[in-house]
């Protein structure tokens, strides 16, 4: 079972795997495809990935939430061409209480923004197409960007 | 024992995304001197076509996990420079 798929993402097919009668509360977070980026009509995405990195850092994001709270996670991220309105990546946590799924819930879409390869390309409705977070702010600012990943994950780790 | 002593060692370097439009291809076989750090390789990296277009320090792996440009290298090892991450 990885958390990669290209097929649609089934958000009670990932709800079942994480219900049980002792944990009455389920969060759930569900990113789709935006219509518009940067002020520019979107026509549809087409998400790459490193796959072996993301099953490897995918399931050590989910130790850590299920290790920090008490939760049972799924998470499970599509790549391939999305459409507006398609689910791009979906995150359930559940719980004997709620306050530990909302915050489980929002700790693992965080980290998996900030720690999983996965690209995105933006074909616009005008027919041209861009790397997302590839052209704006150059260089000095992915560096900055960049850094502070290996920062936080250096901590995150010790 | 002189550093110079130990044979060259292989490792396989992958690129993704716009860096690997950036380059022209997505995968790339390096041969360095012992001892090499992650840093090293990407000097190598930046000696190719197209690779002076890559930031100055980009975000990279090794081995599937997130490492800093001084970690050192193995034989054998795969490194991944990564672009800005754009998952969610």
């Amino acid at each position: 079972m990885g958390y990669l798929t290209t097929s649609p993402i089934d958000l009670p097919e990932l709800v079942a795997r994480v219900q049980s009668p002792v944990r009455g509360g389920i969060a759930s977070f569900l990113g789709t495809v935006r219509n518009h980026h940067g002020g520019r009509a979107v026509a549809r995405l087409e998400y790459s990935a490193y796959g072996p990195m993301v099953e490897a850092e995918c399931a050590r994001i989910v130790a850590e939430a299920q290790s920090r709270w008490k939760v049972a996670v799924v998470l499970e991220h599509r790549i391939g061409v999305l459409q507006i309105g398609d689910t791009a990546v979906a995150v359930v946590a559940a719980s004997p209480h709620r306050d530990e799924a909302f915050v489980a819930c929002r700790y693992v879409i965080e980290e998996v923004k900030r720690r999983v390869p996965i690209w995105k390309r933006e074909v616009y409705a005008d027919g041209s197409v861009e790397w997302v977070g590839a052209a704006a702010g150059g260089a000095a600012a992915q560096q900055g960007g960049e850094q502070q990943v290996t920062a936080d994950f250096g901590e995150a780790t010790s | 024992m002189p550093a110079s002593a130990a044979p060259p060692l292989t490792v396989r370097v992958l690129l993704f995304a716009s860096y690997a439009d950036t380059l022209g291809l997505d995968s790339v076989e390096l041969s360095l001197e012992q001892p090499a750090t992650v840093g090293h390789a990407l000097e190598r990296l930046r000696a190719l076509p197209g690779g002076d277009r890559l930031p100055p320090k980009p975000l990279c792996a090794l081995n599937l996990t997130h490492v800093r440009p001084d970690a050192p290298l193995s034989g054998g090892d795969e490194l991944a420079v990564l672009p800005p991450l754009a998952g969610g």
